[in-house]
């Protein structure tokens, strides 16, 4: 499922909500959590997970083709962590179906 | 933050009421979840995906005892974040992310 297919979903659901609102109120969403991580503020949705901001330590790496010894910069990155609930729902489901609106994404 | 303050900010930039806003997040994390529990996974641009893996069983140790103990296929969620969103983190910096890899 993409983006466009949740804001199908959740217009379809309701009904007495244009799509272009829902469309709206999902980006608003996403917008707002990513304004969150932006700030390193910590998200928690209960019942589905918690988002954190992670420092990764700069490091020397190596080119892989070169062999060449790179410096690699500190960086952030997000971490997402299932919540209970959903880590077992999620255990619970049945094998993981290729499904067709994934290759159209 | 927390679901509460994200039905602020719906309320704030798109106007609905705090009452419907709040409905309206609890449905879209809900079809998230179903969707998820389906076994199929969530794409949001922008965002990131959540994929649902299979691990397959294997052996593992109770790092306490040293006992040996079977731990069972099962399927676990990951989250892979949006070079978008990875990106936007690191915006900003002295040191800015120029190596040519993207590689994690």
């Amino acid at each position: 499922m993409t983006k466009s297919g949740l804001i199908e979903e959740v217009a379809k659901r309701t009904p007495h909500i244009s799509k272009k609102d829902m469309e709206v109120v999902v980006n608003t969403i996403f917008d707002s959590m990513i304004d969150a991580l932006r700030e390193g503020e910590r998200i928690e949705i209960r019942g589905f997970g918690s988002f954190q901001v992670k420092i990764r330590e700069a490091r020397e790496g190596r080119n892989p083709k070169t062999g060449e010894p790179v410096h690699i910069s500190a960086k952030r990155t997000p971490f997402f962590k299932v919540g209970k609930e959903l880590k077992e729902k999620v255990d619970d489901s049945p094998d993981a179906v290729e499904s067709a609106a994934d290759s159209q994404a | 933050m927390t679901k509460a303050e994200i039905v602020e900010q719906i309320y704030e930039r798109v106007g609905f009421s705090k009452k419907e806003a709040a409905e309206l997040v609890e449905k879209v994390f809900d079809i998230i979840k179903d969707t998820l529990a389906e076994g199929e996974k969530v794409k949001i641009s922008g965002f990131g995906n959540f994929v649902v893996r299979h691990k397959n069983a294997r052996k593992g140790r109770n790092p306490q005892t040293g006992q040996e103990i079977l731990l069972e296929a099962r399927k676990v969620l990951t989250f892979k974040p949006s070079l978008v969103l990875k990106n936007i983190l690191n915006e900003g910096d002295e040191e800015s992310p120029d190596q040519p890899d993207g590689t994690l």
